[in-house]
């Protein structure tokens, strides 16, 4: 027992206990964290993935605020029952380009990491607006007032730049024509051939229904119909991603 | 005159906030930088209302500081109820979702007001104000600073009041227990290290050669705390004039930094700070020693340095790799002991005192909170088995797992302290009434009882309808069958929380009639033992 009785000397030093409390406390994160970012296999070689568009973007941030992620999930277990009802497991090359990622803790509602494609704009639009009118069991929330809100769009260039001051490769083009691609992508009349050349496989339609504006909804349903549709996962090698 | 830097500090930043309402470069953050507006000027007329020119009373450098203190105690027990209403409601919500208000009552914006109110108002100010107390009675030292114990006080509030009204509004960040945008982050930034300065200054005056035990707690609580806030809210702002920015990292990084940082603030937010109060005000009640001085170094060194593994344990079968979450497995499960080693090492404290669970309730109170957290510790290893997990994941169980820790652990022991706190601070005989406290013990455990059992049957339900296979191997239920399944359970959470929430009430009347110094005259909880009669 002797080490333990000179546990006697930090008692009496200050200094000595902040610094051994530090250190003790500093290792776990460490150790598990740092390698992540070194460790060339921590996110898998896909194709397809590609930065947000504005819209998309502006969508998410509006998914963020809300705090859709206190009751939907993004992230896809390898299970049977989950992989039937939701899609194939989320990779971690998905959510590379989330700044914060949105993987969630709990399952109120159903994970959303693939609600892309899923279902028409309009269903999300009608469910979002009223979602007992389309689920009489769901216990979501309404967010009528998003088809009511006028997106502001007017630091949609700085939220591209900041993303790509934390690693999102959007070019300099990308920045520059953010405002022009976001209105774009939300008009099915207009020339989407600038917005095409920068974003592969982008969705341009009304989403909300209402072409007088590009309201919140527009933004949160373009951002829904992206999610879990970007990897092409015919050209993906499982068994050479086993990690 | 007096506070006269005070009030022109206040009264600058209240001019700064109302410039920044000006320049804004969105809504929100003009709306934001209004309230804060608002908020300073309220508190810069206070100060200017309670200033007086008389000289100022010179004071005894070696008395307690306990102004501070007070209004903290205060405040806990406000922010408790207010924290308690506000989870009555978000359950109130899931059980009959018409309750949800569009925009600023949705669920997605009242959840983490509530998390934020329980964990960080009511959980922050018990922390707060139990540790300048303990600082002081263990150190025999005036806290250290002038009116720096004031600062931290009042600037923590502002944090809290900065925080809650953004998310009302709709700002936040997207990351659970971390939702408050990057300058309210950078705010606690700078109130938490000059907390940190208050307390080392304070063990650095100290007049006891020994650091007594519950301060190696909070001191660990208070780094921590410090580093974890720093790194996970680590993020590149759009504007300096406005609400969003970008988290530094993303992703599956993004991932466990968050997670390192969730569940830490349980292990030292809600943990080692909390062992620091059951340190001091357990055997200060019990009138007994620390059971084992030798088993309290283990508990505190094997505690820090396990805790911070265990984060991956909320990330198993997701994108992180297994190595990270075979370690974080590994740790969770290891944690156990240190965990029950502080259990036995508190509950033991009570050896040769047992009776006073019978007339004390303060003790009985604190016995309870103890024994909550050896049953969470005991299900949080269990939970973090990756096969177990599977199961209880994404379900209800978590959520009732977090509420056995929080209002039967964290809850009951600041309850504890606040009793235990309130007569001594405003030197009254004894408490305004201890039936209410006996009231307040039975509402409160009737009520995690309820919650948490509840909780249980919904979350394992929950899972295993998740993951029903009929013979035909197709899915037996569909998303939406399994969230109607949910509806009882979730009427009946809010049951449990109610109950909890009127404990809360009845605490809040007693305090403040003691405050205001009343006794009750009322029947001793135990009648005096009966004579015996001898005969002759």
């Amino acid at each position: 027992m002797s080490i333990l009785d000179r546990h006697d000397v930090i008692e009496r030093n200050v200094t000595l206990l902040l610094v051994l409390s530090l250190l003790v406390v500093a290792i776990g994160g460490i150790v598990e964290i740092a390698p992540l970012f070194f460790f060339q296999n921590t996110i898998e070689k896909v194709d397809g993935m590609r930065p947000y568009t504005p819209l998309e973007l502006a969508g998410r941030n509006i998914y963020v605020r809300e705090g859709c992620y206190v009751c939907h999930s993004q992230m896809i277990r390898p299970f049977r029952d989950e992989v039937e009802r939701y899609g194939h497991y989320s990779l971690a090359a998905e959510s590379m380009y989330d700044h914060p990622f949105q993987w969630g803790s709990a399952r109120t509602g159903p994970d959303l990491a693939r609600v892309g494609d899923r279902y028409s704009s309009q269903w999300h639009v009608d469910h979002l607006n009223d979602p007992r009118a389309v689920v009489p069991e769901s216990i979501m929330p309404k967010y009528a007032f998003l088809g009511q809100t006028t997106l502001d769009t007017r630091l949609i260039g700085a939220d591209l730049s900041a993303n790509a001051m934390v690693g999102v490769p959007y070019s300099q083009a990308m920045i520059d024509n953010a405002k022009a691609d976001l209105f774009a992508q939300a008009n099915p009349n207009g020339d989407p051939s600038g917005l095409e050349s920068r974003y592969a496989k982008v969705r341009v339609e009304d989403f909300d229904g209402d072409p007088s504006r590009v309201t919140e909804m527009d933004a949160l349903v373009a951002y829904l119909q992206v999610l879990g549709t970007m990897v092409d996962f015919s050209s993906y090698d499982e068994s050479a991603n086993n990690r | 005159m007096k506070n006269s830097g005070w009030i022109l500090v206040l009264a600058v930043a209240t001019f700064g906030a109302l410039v920044a309402a000006g320049l804004a470069q969105d809504d929100l953050f003009r709306a934001h930088m209004f309230i804060l507006t608002l908020t300073l000027g309220v508190g810069t007329l206070y100060l200017l209302r309670t200033g007086s020119f008389e000289p100022a009373v010179p004071v005894d450098p070696d008395a307690y500081l306990d102004g501070p203190i007070k209004v903290g105690t205060v405040l806990t027990v406000f922010w408790g109820v207010v924290g308690f209403l506000v989870g009555v409601v978000v359950a109130l919500q899931m059980a009959y979702p018409d309750l949800n208000i569009e925009p600023w009552f949705n669920f997605g914006r009242m959840r983490p007001l509530h998390t934020s109110a329980v964990v960080f108002a009511f959980g922050g100010s018990a922390l707060l104000t139990t540790s300048l107390y303990v600082v002081q009675r263990t150190t025999r030292a005036r806290l250290f600073g002038g009116d720096l114990a004031w600062f931290v006080m009042w600037g923590y509030q502002l944090f809290i009041v900065m925080a809650a009204t953004g998310y009302l509004l709709g700002i936040s960040q997207g990351r659970e227990y971390a939702e408050p945008e990057w300058y309210v982050d950078i705010w606690l930034t700078i109130v938490w290290v000059a907390y940190l300065v208050l307390f080392l200054g304070t063990l650095v005056k100290r007049k006891e050669p020994h650091i007594y035990v519950a301060n190696w707690f909070y001191l660990a609580f208070i780094v921590t705390v410090a580093m974890l806030h720093v790194v996970n809210n680590l993020a590149v702002p759009v504007s300096f004039l406005g609400v969003k920015s970008y988290s530094a990292f993303s992703g599956v990084q993004d991932a466990l930094t968050q997670w390192w940082y969730g569940h830490n603030a349980v292990g030292f937010f809600l943990t080692a700070g909390f062992l620091g109060m059951m340190y001091y005000f357990l055997p200060k009640q019990a009138g007994r020693p620390v059971y084992s001085y030798r088993l309290s170094i283990i508990h505190f060194w094997a505690l820090i340095f396990l805790y911070i593994w265990a984060g991956p344990h909320h990330l198993y079968y997701t994108a992180l790799p297994d190595w990270a979450q075979t370690l974080g497995m590994v740790f969770s499960i290891m944690l156990w002991m240190p965990s029950w080693g502080g259990m036995i090492n508190g509950l033991l404290t009570l050896r040769g005192a047992w009776d006073k669970i019978r007339t004390d309730p303060i003790i009985r109170m604190m016995v309870v909170a103890v024994a909550f957290y050896g049953m969470s510790t005991f299900e949080g290893p269990v939970m973090s088995i990756r096969s177990v997990n599977a199961l209880s994941h994404y379900t209800n169980w978590t959520i009732g797992h977090v509420h056995s820790g929080a209002l039967g652990w964290v809850g009951m022991i600041s309850f504890g302290a606040v009793y235990f706190l309130t007569p001594r601070l405003w030197n009254r005989e004894r408490l305004y009434s201890l039936r209410m406290v006996n009231w307040h013990f039975w509402l409160a455990t009737l009520g995690i009882v309820i919650y948490a059992a509840v909780m249980w049957v919904a979350g394992i339900t929950q899972g295993l309808m998740w993951r029903e296979y009929n013979d035909q191997g197709f899915l037996v239920y569909s998303f939406a069958e399994v969230v109607a399944a949910m509806h009882p359970y979730y009427v009946l959470r809010a049951v449990g929380g109610l109950l909890y929430l009127a404990g809360g009430i009845v605490m809040a009347v007693n305090v403040a009639l003691t405050i205001k110094g009343h006794v009750r005259a009322e029947r001793p909880l135990v009648p005096a033992a009966p004579q015996m009669k001898l005969a002759a």
